[in-house]
């Protein structure tokens, strides 16, 4: 399984791509991709909100479902969604809805 | 410390306003991301994982107390309320917006900083003893020469392009404090036996995925040949530097292939072509720039080694911090302290935005407007009367800076490694923060003595491991975090790159092998007096490796 992120271009947000096409803030409500049809519709969107300046850094991540929540297999992609594995009181870490990256 | 002029700050602002202009069009789509990356770059603004981050200048770690309260201003306002300072001398902020950052840059040149030559294949920071101008050991201050290579190398047009990135330290002691021979240009200020000041010069060292430890290529180079001596090397880099491989592309590939006798009979014939042209410092403009680094009028404060005397006596965790933190000043009513941002369990190099307000007071009061940034990522107050030390110490304890481990076990570079920054294999910080909360007991660390561990999250070496006593390499193997050591690694005037001591440890394992080492060196060591790396030197990596992976002595 798959899902799309970026980073905002106004900020630099790590954001994920949600259902109707909206970029999200949170991992939690990423659109999974299941199959290569679906991958392929996530790239392509990506490609045009790229195009549009929404965001940058495209790349498409794998993901297991853990308790029915996408947790990204790479480490780095779960510090992404997680935040720093630092500085708890701050940023998205310190929210309590974050899986632990580790 | 050294001034804008008006064309100083007529340049900066210029610069802030085409940057302005570039991230507007960026953002309306005028630019695309393909021909912003360089320019953003150039103006030290990276994008990491959560964020962008913005690395700021600070020539030759010099700050003063309205340049910090700035910056303090900043974290607050447009981070969150922290910055990190770097191994080389800058701050790096972790979550500004895009959109803020030309206001970000407004502001800093309002205090004369900047972001640029932050990034990019250009000549960056140069860097600097943090004692410079104050400690008892020094030759000369080497800050103007850095003054005036930075002055030289902003957007120096031939040297803009170069293969890949070019960094030079300068060093004014006979100890070496400003690790000169892992730059590609090291610079030891000395005296020839006529009293005349100049350099001895190192080309071709550096860390990452190649560490080299820089050849002498001159012993002695007279003060006003400087620029002249500089560009040539830079001239022979930009010809012959490899530009077809990144990772061959450094200064020190191009002395290890070109060979030490070869590349220096190449500089000294464009040396003598250039050592009358227009590079030669006049003396009255070496002086000029040395005017701007007068030490201050420091008044006779003779009662302070009495209240010093006095104040330990009675305070037991000031009597620590006397002796890890303070450094011998030319002036023996004076001392350099070093306020350690390497608190107990804390991120190195961090700080908050009330921090820096704090110590930007205690600047003023105490340390004649005078802010230094190491590279082992502390703070130094160069210039406090002794007779102030216990003031200037219950302040640093009521805002959590006044931890005692100045070159000691706890002391540790940290590169900020995978928790925020895109290159990086594994993480780095909490590895510190293990190790730091293991050896947390002062008399243990006390005991243990000079000890200085360095932890990389990737192979770039950002957090100098190759030059640690213990150095830690953080890598990646089949999506798991291990950590690969070496030892007897040293960045002073005696370098030397560590030697990997054997497999890899597990992020469970890696606090239990540094703590082997350290019980290993413990049991050899020959009495209190021989440190970790003399220990080290002396006995080689056996028995080390023995303690680590043989027998019983298993990695805990």
């Amino acid at each position: 399984m798959k899902l799309l992120t970026a980073n905002r271009l106004s900020d630099g947000e790590a954001v994920w791509l949600g259902s109707g096409e909206r970029w999200v803030e949170s991992i939690d409500q990423a659109e999974l991709a299941r199959d290569k049809e679906a991958q392929e519709r996530l790239e392509q969107i990506g490609r045009e909100a790229q195009a549009r300046d929404e965001v940058v850094d495209v790349n498409l991540i794998d993901v297991d479902l853990v308790d029915g929540k996408a947790r990204p297999i790479r480490l780095r992609e779960r510090i992404r969604a997680a935040g720093p594995t630092i500085h708890h009181q701050l940023g998205k870490q310190a929210r309590k809805t974050a899986i632990a990256p580790v | 410390m050294y001034r804008y002029d008006e064309f100083d700050h007529a340049f900066v602002k210029a610069r802030v306003d085409q940057f302005r202009d570039q991230v507007e069009r960026r953002l309306s789509g005028g630019l695309t991301e393909e021909q912003f990356k360089p320019l953003r770059l150039m103006n030290g603004v990276y994008l990491q994982l959560h964020a962008y981050m913005l690395r700021i200048a600070i020539p030759y770690g010099t700050l003063a107390p309205r340049q910090m309260r700035m910056l303090a201003h900043v974290a607050r306002d447009y981070d969150k309320g922290y910055g990190h300072f770097t191994t080389r001398q800058n701050l790096q902020f972790h979550w500004p917006a895009l959109k803020d950052i030309p206001e970000i840059l407004n502001k800093l040149a309002s205090v004369e900083m900047h972001c640029i030559q932050t990034s990019g294949n250009c000549i960056r920071n140069v860097t600097a003893d943090h004692f410079a101008g104050a400690a008892a050991d020094e030759v000369a201050d080497p800050r103007p020469y850095a003054e005036i290579l930075r002055q030289w190398s902003s957007l120096h047009p031939e040297f803009s392009y170069l293969p890949r990135k070019f960094k030079i330290a300068v060093t004014g002691a006979e100890r070496d404090r400003a690790a000169v021979q892992v730059h590609d240009i090291g610079l030891h200020l000395k005296k020839n036996a006529a009293g005349r000041l100049g350099f001895a010069v190192y080309v071709g060292g550096g860390l990452g995925r190649t560490p080299m430890v820089a050849k002498k290529v001159r012993e002695f180079l007279p003060e006003e040949d400087l620029l002249s001596y500089t560009t040539a090397i830079l001239r022979v880099y930009n010809l012959h530097g490899r530009r077809d491989n990144k990772f061959k592309a450094r200064i020190k590939i191009l002395v290890h292939e070109t060979g030490t006798e070869e590349l220096t009979a190449q500089i000294e014939k464009e040396f003598a072509a250039l050592k009358e042209s227009e590079l030669k410092l006049p003396e009255a403009d070496i002086r000029a720039i040395d005017a701007y680094f007068e030490p201050p009028a420091l008044p006779a404060r003779p009662e302070g080694d009495a209240a010093v005397a006095e104040a330990a006596a009675r305070d037991s965790g000031f009597a620590d911090w006397l002796r890890r933190n303070l450094h011998t000043h030319k002036d023996p009513n004076y001392a350099s302290v070093t306020i350690s941002l390497k608190g107990i369990g804390e991120v190195p190099g961090d700080i908050s935005a009330d921090q820096m307000d704090a110590v930007a007071d205690l600047a003023e009061r105490y340390g004649f407007d005078e802010i230094r940034v190491s590279h082992e990522q502390n703070l130094v107050l160069p210039h406090v009367a002794r007779a102030d030390l216990k003031a200037v110490f219950d302040r640093l304890v009521e805002i959590g800076l006044a931890t005692a481990n100045a070159g000691l076990v706890t002391d540790i570079i940290s590169c900020p490694g995978m928790d925020y920054c895109a290159l990086a294999t594994a993480r780095s910080i909490p590895v510190a923060q293990q190790i730091s909360t293991r050896f947390a007991e002062q008399a243990r660390q006390n005991d243990i003595g000079d000890l200085k561990i360095k932890i990389s999250g990737c192979i770039n070496a950002c957090g100098h491991h190759h030059v640690g006593h213990i150095g830690i390499l953080g890598l990646e193997k089949k999506g798991v975090e291990f950590y690969q050591v070496t030892l007897g690694g040293s960045g002073d005037e005696n370098t030397s790159i560590g030697e990997i001591v054997g497999r890899g440890f597990g992020e469970d394992e890696i606090v239990g092998a540094v703590e082997t080492i350290v019980d290993t060196y413990l049991a050899h060591r020959q009495d209190k007096s021989e440190t970790f790396l003399a220990a080290y030197r002396r006995l080689g990596v056996t028995p080390f490796k023995e303690a680590l992976y043989g027998g019983e002595a298993k990695a805990a």
